[in-house]
């Protein structure tokens, strides 16, 4: 490999001449001609190294920092030292990976909110949540952004296929029982993602501002009403002084109906708070998968003659 | 028979969710259960032959001597998450392409949509709201579904099942859970959506959604049957029939609980506090469909009349 520290234009020590008998007896132009020469073989044979083994380079290692080769070590780093795989072990149950037993739904699911994560920021570029645009800025969308359309109904369609993945995923996870010991924490955080799931799905139903939506919320938010204790129409709400203008349905809208204020609030929930709180409880729900010993199964089976008996009090 | 009804709410662009969750959810259920079978008969054979059980490696799926138990998440996880990820971003797209999201007329609080539907994973509870009243159906119910998931693991003492699918070793466990997510989540889903018309009436499906119908049904409240007319009588009539519910119920509960010997084993691993949390969600749970039957056999609105709320 060709020397590459120090060079100023001239051959480096002990390299032989490129271009023997260029150099020969000729005036300074010649001298720098053969010079350049030289540097330009050198740098072909560099680049030449560079194109052939580009694992070798500086550059290469820094971003890798291991090796990546056929080694049982190496496939083990490739998921361990990498910010985006290292959630997973570096090995996992040989009978794990077959489809039959996660239906990949998890997974899927937490794809498909990237999805709609990526989806959903690109529909802000072109979204005002204000009662006067909103709706036209549905239909300037539609009709002129390019590839707005595709974008609303990758996102549309998305969040509904979230949801059922979510549904899926729980039914998965109680006909395996893996809710069982060590892991009934994570069914709980499990839980509280599906109900963050169902309310990012609802507060994004508003957001085009149309007569589905509008409905659907007030619908949706009439309910809040008849909260017990909380809502003006609920049971022993007005005994606890509770009006249309103080109970928790006004905290939801932001007013008595579903108006301007509804629409900021949703969009607040919709893209900055559900998102956040969703991602914190998924760090959470990945991390447990971790240290609750990876995922359940499928695990050998146990027999009703095994079980032991429970410490009585 | 109206085909071009039916067509109509099947291609509503909201509804395609409903037409894909008829299909996934039974597929996924055998799919389940297919595996739970293979692995109970299984099961019966390492039960009735303990030698076997001493050596066998207890899973349906191959093993030999010298296999790995475990393989290298790169490439053999990776690979099928890439795959997977492949798949489901080409069903996004041919999704999105072929067909579009909803867009109605802009909002118009004047102008009220008939019927007015919740979002599709809300129909379950706004189909409560024919049994029930808003703050039955709309806060306390959805509040303890939420609770009763998440109490779940906290009640269920059967150590057996875990990490596999089984039915014979968690009878009780899966039928409660098929019962409430099939029965009284998913099958309530489907009527809100394809069933449900104007009026929110009921429509079988091919029949034509008239909006001038009228459906004559006089719905009594259970005190008035029993010719109970003044408010405070109706007051304690009302407890005292709820009291008698939650007792059957609770007796019925406990009798299924402790039905075999499997089970009261089970059972005997339970705590009191355990035990009455199961308790009363499962009254809770059997209380829909107790309802939804008296409504619809015996016309009746409401079984507990008090001034400040109804059951």
């Amino acid at each position: 490999m060709a020397e590459t520290n120090g060079h100023n234009g001239n051959p480096a020590p002990g390299t032989p001449p490129a271009g023997n008998g260029n150099g020969h007896g000729g005036g300074p132009v010649a001298k720098v001609l053969a010079g350049a020469k030289a540097v330009q073989a050198r740098a072909t044979e560099e680049i030449k190294e560079t194109i052939k083994a580009p694992e070798k380079t500086d550059v290469w290692k820094s971003v890798l920092r291991v090796k990546h080769d056929e080694t049982p070590r190496s496939r083990a780093l490739g998921v361990l030292s990498n910010v985006f795989l290292h959630l997973h072990p570096a090995k996992i149950n040989r009978d794990a990976v077959a489809y039959n037993y996660t239906w990949g739904m998890g997974g899927m699911t937490f794809y498909v909110y990237i999805t709609l994560v990526f989806t959903g920021t690109l529909l802000m570029f072109y979204y005002h949540p204000s009662k006067v645009v909103a709706f036209r800025d549905i239909l300037y969308l539609e009709s002129d952004v390019p590839f707005g359309k595709l974008l609303r109904n990758m996102h549309r369609w998305g969040a509904h296929l979230m949801v059922i993945m979510v549904e899926l995923h729980m039914f998965r996870v109680f006909l395996t029982g893996s809710y069982k010991k060590p892991r009934e924490f994570n069914w709980v955080v499990g839980v509280l993602l599906l109900v963050l799931t169902l309310l990012l799905s609802f507060t994004g139903y508003l957001l085009p501002d149309d007569q589905l939506g509008f409905w659907a919320v007030t619908v949706g938010t009439n309910m809040a009403r008849a909260t017990p204790l909380l809502g003006h129409a609920g049971p022993f709400g007005p005994q606890l002084g509770m009006t249309p203008f103080n109970d928790v349905r006004f905290g939801l809208l932001g007013g008595s109906i579903v108006d301007s204020n509804a629409l900021l609030r949703a969009y607040i929930w919709h893209c900055v708070a559900i998102p956040i709180l969703a991602s914190a409880f998924m760090v959470v729900h990945f991390w447990r998968v971790r240290k609750d010993g990876g995922i359940s199964g499928p695990a050998p089976m146990m027999l009703e003659s095994e079980i032991k008996d429970v410490k009585k009090l | 028979m109206d085909l071009h009804q039916l067509w109509t709410i099947l291609s509503t662009p909201d509804n395609v969710p409903i037409v894909l969750l008829l299909i996934v959810v039974p597929f996924y259920t055998w799919y389940g259960m297919r595996q739970a079978f293979a692995n109970d008969r299984l099961i019966a054979q390492l039960e009735s032959d303990p030698a076997m059980a001493k050596t066998h490696h207890r899973k349906v799926q191959p093993f030999k001597a010298g296999w790995a138990r475990e393989v290298h998440v790169w490439p053999f996880l990776l690979r099928i998450e890439f795959l997977a990820a492949i798949i489901v971003t080409v069903i996004l797209m041919v999704w999105s392409i072929t067909l579009n999201a909803p867009l109605e007329e802009p909002s118009n609080p004047t102008l009220t949509m008939n019927p007015s539907k919740a979002p599709w994973y809300f129909l379950g509870l706004q189909e409560m709201l024919v049994y029930f009243d808003p703050w039955m159906a709309g806060v306390v119910m959805p509040s303890l579904i939420i609770i009763g998931l998440m109490v779940i693991p906290y009640i269920d003492t059967n150590p057996l099942g875990n990490g596999y699918y089984t039915y014979k070793q968690r009878k009780f466990s899966i039928l409660t859970f098929i019962f409430g997510f099939i029965v009284l989540w998913v099958s309530m889903i489907v009527i809100g959506t394809l069933i449900r018309g104007p009026g929110w009436m009921w429509f079988w499906p091919g029949t034509t959604w008239d909006h001038n119908r009228l459906i004559f049904e006089v719905n009594r409240d259970l005190p008035d049957i029993f010719g109970i007319t003044s408010r405070v009588p109706k007051i304690i009539f009302g407890a005292v029939v709820v009291g008698l519910y939650c007792v059957a119920a609770a007796i019925g509960m406990h009798k299924l609980i402790t039905k075999t010997a499997f089970n009261r084993k089970i059972y005997a691993r339970m705590s009191v506090l355990q035990y009455v949390v199961m308790q009363t969600f499962l009254v809770v749970m059997l209380a829909l469909p107790v309802k939804i039957m008296a409504r619809l056999l015996f016309r009746i609105k409401y079984i507990w009349v008090t001034p400040w709320f109804n059951i």
